[in-house]
């Protein structure tokens, strides 16, 4: 049966901008689906963002919304968690917003395992701003600012956010939505910094440059990268190249949380000025 | 053994499915056309739109109800029902 979008949407404002094919409209439905499962009351959702395409999504939605400058998403959302740690976070953005300027941000939200839930739609290129190169974008691939092919080698997001302490991790394609809404599911109801990267396509800035300007053919392309956790692990390195490995990737459930442990703090203050 | 109340149910019989495109909302990207196993939709040019295309629901009776444009469609443009 069809699924009712409309009670997480400002219905009024769709159709949305997004270009043709783009994938951030996939996410934002696995997102909307995800908060429908949980049967979560937009009322106690804040909906944060920086700036970008992706970073539109939050004048969609019919919750608490907070559109906020360049990369800095997590540390306004990381304000509205601690005044109000019994409301759900949740932060969007592109993968320039999430990694290259708001990168200090990504690490130590993770460092601190705040209970905030990260949407990374990461389609590798500024859409925005006109295609420039990100730290996803792909060797070799052309950008705006790497005409001759992208040079630097690029960040594997997820790892990022592993080894800087995140503890729930996972990434999917948007050509399985399903899947996507049940790790922004699980992300959502986990306790701590959770990490889902949305692998995403900007068929306008990034299909474009690449001879991958249909939304198709740029969707298969971007599915082919994928591989299964399962099957990556029966891989050698050589051939994961180029490639990136999908599911669930990591879980702790033992980490402290930081508005907890921040709580701690406020108690041992109010007990000393009662003295 | 059948009692008579039971023998009596009406069979429900599922309705067949109904897919609709939403023409102000669909943007002619394809990946519906593209995602449906049974080629239910196909991508037609239409005048006054200024993608200059839009998904059309060809062949609705093969629609086995699996979802998958509808999820897969980035535009909330398509509905399955
Ligand atoms: C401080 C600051 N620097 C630069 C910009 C310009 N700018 C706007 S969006 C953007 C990048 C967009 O790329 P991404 O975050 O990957 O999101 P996408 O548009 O691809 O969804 C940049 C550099 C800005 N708005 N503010
Ligand atoms: S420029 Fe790219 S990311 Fe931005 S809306 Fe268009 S397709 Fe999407
Ligand atoms: S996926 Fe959606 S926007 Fe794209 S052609 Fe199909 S109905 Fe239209």
């Amino acid at each position: 049966m069809t699924f009712n979008y409309d009670e997480y949407v400002r219905t009024e404002t769709i159709p949305h901008m997004w270009c043709p094919g783009c994938g951030i409209g996939i996410v934002m439905k696995s997102i909307i689906r995800a908060f429908t499962a949980l049967k979560w009351d937009k009322n106690d959702i804040a909906f944060v963002s920086g700036i970008g395409c992706t970073s539109r999504m939050p004048g969609y939605m019919d919750m608490n919304t907070l559109h906020t400058t360049h990369g800095r998403a997590l540390a306004f959302a990381t304000g509205i968690k601690l005044a109000h740690p019994e409301k759900h976070v949740v932060v969007v953005g592109g993968d320039g917003d999430a990694t290259a300027i708001g990168g200090n941000h990504l690490i130590h939200a993770a460092r601190r395992n705040i209970d905030i839930t990260l949407i990374i739609n990461d389609n590798a290129i500024y859409g925005m701003t006109g295609g420039q190169y990100s730290p996803t974008t792909p060797p070799h691939m052309i950008a705006s600012t790497a005409p001759y092919g992208m040079v630097e080698p690029n960040f594997d997001i997820a790892k990022l956010v592993m080894g800087a302490g995140a503890t729930y991790v996972a990434r999917e394609t948007i050509s399985k939505g399903i899947m996507l809404e049940k790790y922004i599911k699980t992300g959502l109801a986990h306790k701590g910094f959770s990490v889902i990267v949305a692998e995403s396509t900007c068929p306008i800035q990034f299909g474009r440059r690449n001879r991958l300007a249909d939304p198709v053919e740029l969707m298969h392309w971007l599915k082919n990268r994928g591989v299964p956790k399962t099957k990556a692990a029966g891989m050698a390195p050589e051939e994961l190249q180029d490639r990136f490995v999908t599911g669930e990737l990591f879980r702790d459930d033992s980490r402290p949380e930081f508005t907890e442990v921040y709580q701690q703090v406020i108690d041992a203050a109010m007990k000393k000025e009662n003295k | 053994m059948v009692t008579a109340e039971v023998a009596a149910k009406p069979k429900v019989k599922k309705e067949p499915p109904v897919v609709d495109v939403i023409f102000e909302n669909c943007k002619g990207c394809n990946i519906c056309v593209d995602v449906c196993p049974t080629n239910v939709l196909v991508l037609i040019k239409v005048p006054n739109k200024w993608e200059g295309y839009i998904a059309e629901v060809k062949y609705p009776e093969k629609c086995t109800r699996c979802m998958l444009c509808e999820i897969e469609c980035p535009d909330f443009a398509i509905k399955v029902y």
